[in-house]
């Protein structure tokens, strides 16, 4: 309970906040930092303006900056023309699945190359940390010719499966597990704890940072992915969002502005809320990269 | 349920038990029954890791290494994607990208594209690196604003920017009027469109760039700062002579980075353009795809894509020898 045992006090964190106290030039820093967060924010706020105007607002020649009465008929229309809440559902749906066994197969894979001796060790290590290196273009034509050979096409584990496989959790699971203290797990080893039970009660508790990395860039990647599902998905009930904006463009074109950054909005937002509730996980994990390599 | 360490289990297995029932006396009972344990433990720890490391390594070696392997030998065909049929031509899809006429274009497309949005984002996340590191309120914000673009889909941004540019309804031609200028036909005249395929990858990817410089610049001692400025250098020279030599690790993983990712960027050009009007944003990535599965020659995309994935190894292997040599610089 004491304080004293905290592994790192408050105080620790201050220093690094006390960097560069530039002072000279604050005015012209501030307007220069206004600028570009006006700069880089204004697309996003023009696009929530955009999906709640009426068509009318949308094309007037002096702009309007904000909808009379905001509405959301733009959200209905795009939900008429294309199935939106299946493809909610279905983005939903892989990002879970698909996130938590990228987890999954990254821990297990992890745990193995650290804590188990088994032969061909050393290549096994190779060979996972080489695919970081392989560029998923070149593997998408036979890629798609399996998935088709075998009747994938238009279904779930189509879109899922072949991108499952962990390089990158597998590799900061790893790094992780190098530095964890290995008194802890041989004591839980000498006291009969099994792989399962060490796995489980020792390491995943002491992994929560990376596992949260790992998880939430893994989400924010299955969510966004867009070639792979594109191209193996043609029937809209199992299109996740980003592909349903392709059908929604080449159905509505750019003939109904609204409709189209309506649903823009719907791909969009998720995945913003995510990352403003979650920051510094998300951007730990997205960043991690810097680090390793 | 934390009970962490119960007290031990009834029948304790391997080690201790061993160490308990052999005599002190004779090395060989010893060894024999170490290795007979060594051998069961070495049986459970070979399943156990197949059990553990196996599904991940079965899913590697079938959607990576497999497909790597046929893509090389897809190559070598000539072949429609879907058909029965394919014929043995070996270089001959290689010959053909070398000599075709549209390749001039693409590989120039892809080298402007590239050094416009490698070398952009560099430079303007530097920039803005340098003001996030300034002590002043509100720079959580614009660091938040400044990386949120890094997170949404490439996709869905490709189409809000679409908007964004629209020649007469956009927002862009509205900031542009504000200052006198007039808006380009940024969908149809060369070089517009390219010019804002890349200016959307630059607003996608700038946070990134300019958390990683934060990074790098926090990690620059202030005392060598401090020290410059008691010499009376300027920030300016301060900046060129301290802070940029040691963020040169930073730089070289960026650039790196940044290359692979460019290189391989597509999302926001099927938004924007699908790599028209007449070619004139298609890159080398864009054009495995339109070969393949808009075309239909799935042998000769591979070879597009084999020249593709010798370009991206050739800048790894760069990466590899520099951070070899220079790891102990960082």
């Amino acid at each position: 309970m004491s304080a004293a045992t905290l592994p790192r006090p408050a105080v620790a964190a201050r220093p690094a906040r006390r960097r560069s106290p530039q002072l000279g030039g604050s005015l012209a820093g501030y307007a220069t930092m206004l600028f570009a967060t006006v700069v880089l924010g204004l697309p996003l706020v023009w696009l929530l303006l955009a999906s709640l105007k009426t068509p009318e607002e949308l094309y007037q020649v002096p702009l309007q900056w904000l909808p009379g009465s905001p509405s959301l008929d733009n959200y209905a229309q795009a939900a008429g023309a294309i199935p939106l809440g299946r493809l909610l559902a279905n983005s939903i749906g892989l990002t879970v699945v698909g996130a938590g066994l990228k987890v999954a197969l990254g821990l297990a894979c992890a745990y193995a190359l650290v804590f188990l001796d088994f032969p061909f060790k050393k290549l096994v290590f190779g060979l996972v940390i080489a695919t970081l290196m392989i560029p998923p273009q070149i593997t998408i034509i036979p890629n798609y010719t399996l998935v088709a050979s075998i009747g994938w096409l238009n279904t779930y584990q189509g879109i899922l499966v072949p991108g499952l496989a962990s390089a990158f959790g597998t590799f900061l699971f790893r790094q992780h597990f190098l530095t964890l203290p290995a008194s802890v797990l041989e004591a839980a080893e000498l006291d009969g704890a099994g792989h399962w039970r060490r796995l489980w009660k020792f390491v995943v508790p002491m992994s929560t940072p990376t596992l949260a990395a790992v998880a939430l860039v893994s989400v924010v990647t299955e969510w966004n992915d867009y070639l792979w599902p594109f191209l193996v998905v043609d029937h809209a009930d199992k299109m996740t969002l980003p592909v349903g904006l392709t059908l929604l463009q080449n159905t509505d074109g750019m003939s109904n502005w609204g409709v189209l950054l309506a649903a823009t909005v719907v791909v969009t937002l998720p995945i913003l809320l995510v990352f403003l509730i979650l920051q510094r996980r998300l951007v730990a994990g997205l960043t991690a990269g810097a680090v390793t390599g | 349920m934390t009970t962490v360490v119960t007290p031990r289990p009834s029948g304790l297995p391997d080690a201790p038990s061993a160490r308990a029932g052999t005599p002190p006396a004779g090395p060989p009972p010893a060894t024999r029954t170490r290795s007979r344990l060594g051998a069961r433990r070495r049986r459970k720890a070979l399943l156990w890791a197949l059990l553990l490391a196996g599904p991940n390594v079965l899913l590697i070696v079938v959607f990576v290494y497999r497909p790597l392997l046929q893509s090389l030998y897809l190559s070598t065909l000539q072949w429609n994607l879907g058909s029965p049929s394919a014929r043995f031509v070996g270089l001959g899809n290689y010959v053909e990208w070398f000599t075709a006429p549209t390749t001039g274009r693409v590989v120039g497309t892809t080298l402007v594209f590239t050094v416009a949005t490698v070398g952009g984002a560099m430079v303007l996340g530097l920039g803005l690196a340098l003001l996030l590191n300034r002590r002043l309120r509100g720079r959580g914000v614009a660091r938040t604003v400044a990386f949120a673009p890094y997170v949404l889909s490439g996709f869905a941004v490709g189409i809000l920017w679409l908007f964004m540019f629209d020649p007469r309804y956009g927002l862009v031609q509205e900031l542009l009027g504000w200052v006198g200028l007039e808006s380009p036909a940024w969908y149809t005249a060369r070089p517009w469109p390219l010019v804002m395929v890349i200016v959307v990858y630059l607003w996608k990817n700038l946070g990134y760039v300019a958390l990683i410089y934060l990074a790098g610049l926090q990690a620059v001692p202030q005392d060598l700062r401090d020290a410059a400025a008691l010499d009376g250098a300027s920030s300016a020279r301060t900046l060129r002579s301290i802070v940029l030599p040691l963020l040169t690790p930073t730089t070289f993983f960026l650039l790196v980075t940044m290359m692979l990712s460019s290189l391989q960027s597509f999302d926001i050009i099927k938004a924007m353009t699908q790599g028209g009007p007449l070619g004139s944003t298609t890159t080398l990535m864009y054009s495995i795809y339109e070969e393949s599965f808009v075309g239909g020659r799935a042998g000769y995309a591979s070879a597009v894509a084999t020249v593709l994935f010798l370009v991206l190894l050739a800048v790894t292997a760069v990466q590899m020898r520099y951070v070899q040599r220079k790891v102990h610089y960082a």
